[in-house]
């Protein structure tokens, strides 16, 4: 009886540009051009601001719950561009910590806030941006794209999804059987998986045995790589060279991005209860923001008044688009009719005329509720 | 652990005063009814997301991790189809699991787990492999989470054959509600809510359990039966006051568990005041309200000197603006008006 290995795999981790901010010029070859670093990294920055007054938005009672992206914007900034300059017709399927992303790829940012302040209309997407809504439930998402993905194919288009979900997703039944579709029907799918390290409360350690979360691709036969995630640049290079082989080979692909919450969990978490404030001190080290600023710096493509400059235009773009937001009239009682079903049909139609909804007794005049005229 | 423990059987005789000044919030009555149980049976065990080490999402079983231990009180990763599973393969294998959803919404990715396998074991193996199991955690509107989290299972789940359904109303019946889940030998669904969680009022020290399938009836009067169950029933309370002042008296019932179901009681009601008003946050379609109206026109219907009312949610997706919420849900204003209804006041 042969015995022998049936089968041997290693995950490669890719970083271009480390956290002092110095570049390896050889991998960096064919990636991100110096305006484009420039350009990422105030996007990079009005990002974080945008996150910053989210915050104060949620903490002064203007908004609900909000999830803040800070830390983490590397990736999707990276992962977004990619997206934006090598398939910019592709299906973007986020759950809600990959604003940057959705931003570049054309979604009006104050839709975002729209969403968090509790009106569905922020998840109203514009005609000609293909994004989804954000998803809440955790993990059921990535299937939808492994949807989208074959609908593209059907119908002989080179449109490639790309779904962002969290590390404690993949958890999730629902994410390995996206895995499995997409490798087994040669789906353009790229899934790009942001671990953090947190799922809540609950670090990545417990979340899984597995020593990355690469490898979880490996089982299911798609390439599978993991990143340093507050490094554009290897963000931008492992989902191009995915859209390649989506794109060519009809082939999915598996990024870890490694990266961290450097906030907490939702405006609702406090994580000063279950985390080392060592671990978070060793991560600020590390951010992504800091580090592009050090490359810029180190080739005089940055001063100390170009970043003036953009810290004003950040909180330029950011107050206007909380204005743009909060200037929105607030839902009518039409919308609950109107968003339920295509066709407004059966019972529903009366109630919409008289505003009297199937529940006995409803008064249409609810405190602080807004009627159509 | 012993091989085999026997299950008690739980001792309704006992019923302490509801009036008292221990007064402590809903999820430590939650918590208590736990903890008693755990201590006397080495079986049972907690799961779910965040429940140790955050001493839960909402609180529940906050310190339960330093009394019991991780082998009792065990954070899992996000996979509700996973541990709801698990839990039921280790009740098949004599253990008694408490399987916390931090919301019943998130429960829906674990429908098969839940809705066709705990509650069809028993059945489907001859009688021979029963699936003492609870399943517990935060349902309905829980203030603006949206449409997808926003869930009550209540009519969905208790349409399948072989499932327990509790809904406390109130921290007292938390506590004695979850004691009986515990020694039952079927699977639980039982059902709390995020908005009632730090409700405060006195619960008795000593243990105590309330049978399933009786309802509580919370206020009398002889106009109009009003039927609810979980939240709402404060919201009938709240109605019927205001009704008082105009005339009308209402008989509040407190259905306290839906799977069982007392009809016995609601008839009762029905023979003194001859019209019925059911009040559920499910959506109207196939909802809980549905049945009992059904349940009440087959066997009490000599009984009625009106067509019965029913107030629900509306027929459509939670809204998550706030206005819009809280024009979605069953309220005191929509009730009153219900009951006017009912009594041809309207
Ligand atoms: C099906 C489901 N289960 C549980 C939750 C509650 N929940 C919301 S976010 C979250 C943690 C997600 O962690 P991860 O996937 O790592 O993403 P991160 O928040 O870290 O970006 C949990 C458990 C949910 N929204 N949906
Ligand atoms: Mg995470």
């Amino acid at each position: 009886m042969p015995k022998k290995t049936a089968y041997t795999a290693k995950i490669e981790y890719l970083q271009i540009l480390d956290e002092n901010g110095k570049l390896d010029e050889r991998l960096a070859r064919g990636t991100l051009k110096d305006d484009e670093v420039i350009f990422l990294y105030e996007q990079m920055t009005i990002s974080r601001h945008y996150d910053e007054i989210a915050f104060k938005l949620q903490r002064s009672g203007r908004m609900g719950t909000y999830p803040q992206n800070k830390g983490q914007e590397a990736g999707p900034a990276g992962a977004g561009y990619a997206i934006r300059q090598h398939n910019p017709e592709a299906w973007l399927v986020p759950c809600y910590r990959e604003n940057l992303a959705l931003f570049l790829n054309g979604l009006p940012m104050e839709k975002i806030l729209l969403h968090w302040m509790g009106d569905e209309r922020g998840n109203q997407i514009p005609d000609g941006v293909n994004i989804l809504p954000i998803s809440i439930p955790i993990g059921t998402h990535p299937l939808h794209a492994a949807g989208l993905a074959w609908a593209g194919k059907y119908r002989g288009e080179d449109r490639v999804a790309i779904t962002f979900f969290g590390d404690g997703a993949t958890s999730e039944g629902d994410v390995h059987e996206a895995l499995n579709f997409a490798s087994a029907l040669k789906l353009p799918v790229i899934f790009f998986c942001q671990n953090n390290r947190w799922a809540i409360s609950v670090p990545s350690s417990i979340q899984t045995g597995s020593e990355t979360f690469a490898q979880k691709g490996l089982a299911y036969g798609m390439p599978c790589f993991q990143i340093d995630g507050n490094d554009i640049f290897a963000s931008y290079k492992v989902v191009k060279d995915a859209i390649n082989r989506a794109v060519k080979e009809n082939q999915p692909t598996f990024i870890e991005s490694l990266t961290y919450r450097l906030g907490d969990h939702t405006t609702a978490d406090d994580a000063r209860r279950y985390r080392d404030p060592e671990e978070v001190e060793a991560w600020v080290g590390r951010d992504p923001l800091i580090r592009t600023r050090k490359y810029l710096e180190s080739k005089d493509l940055w001063s100390e008044s170009k970043q003036k400059e953009l810290e004003a235009k950040a909180k330029e773009v950011v107050d206007a688009v909380v204005k743009k937001a909060e200037g929105i009239d607030k839902p009518t009682t039409d919308d609950i009719f109107d968003y339920t079903f295509a066709e407004l049909n059966g019972q529903l139609i009366e109630q919409k005329q008289t505003l009297r909804t199937s529940s006995l007794g409803t008064h249409p005049q609810q405190e602080g509720l807004q009627t159509h005229a | 652990m012993p091989a085999t423990i026997e299950t008690p059987k739980p001792d309704f005789t006992h019923t302490p005063s509801r009036d008292g000044d221990r007064v402590i919030q809903f999820r430590e009555a939650l918590r208590e009814a736990l903890s008693e149980e755990m201590r006397k049976d080495p079986r049972i065990f907690l799961m779910g997301e965040e429940v140790a080490q955050y001493n839960g999402a909402y609180k529940v079983s906050q310190g339960m991790l330093d009394e019991f231990g991780p082998e009792r009180i065990i954070d899992t990763p996000i996979s509700e189809n996973g541990f709801a599973g698990l839990g039921i393969g280790a009740a098949m294998y004599g253990l008694r699991p408490v399987i916390e959803f931090m919301s019943w919404s998130f429960s829906l990715v674990a429908a098969d787990q839940i809705l066709n396998n705990a509650p069809k074991m028993l059945y489907m193996s001859g009688g021979q492999w029963g699936c003492p199991i609870v399943f517990r955690g935060n349902d309905g509107a829980g203030g603006q989470l949206g449409s997808t989290h926003s869930w009550c299972i209540e009519a969905l789940y208790s349409n399948v054959p072989g499932l327990k359904m509790a809904i406390p109303s109130c921290p007292y019946d938390a506590k004695g509600l979850l004691k009986t889940s515990l020694l039952d030998d079927d699977p639980v669904f039982f059902l709390e809510s995020e908005r009632m969680l730090g409700d405060k009022a006195h619960v008795p020290e000593e243990e105590y359990y309330i049978p399933f399938g009786k309802a509580a009836l919370r206020r009398e009067g002889s106009d109009c039966t009003v039927v609810s169950f979980g939240r709402p029933v404060h919201f009938c309370l709240d109605a019927a006051e205001e009704l008082a002042k105009e005339g009308m008296n209402c008989d509040v019932l407190d259905m306290r568990t839906v799977r069982p179901l007392d009809l016995d009681a609601i008839i009762e009601s029905i023979r003194k005041t001859n019209r019925i008003v059911v009040v559920d946050q499910s959506w109207p379609f196939a909802s809980v309200a549905s049945e009992v109206i059904t349940q009440v026109c087959e066997h009490g219907f000599d009984w009625l000197d009106a067509p019965p009312v029913r107030v629900n949610s509306d027929d459509v997706p939670t809204p998550y603006a706030k206005e819009l919420e809280a024009a979605y849900l069953p309220n005191a204003h929509k009730i009153a008006q219900a009951v006017r209804t009912a009594c041809g006041r309207a």
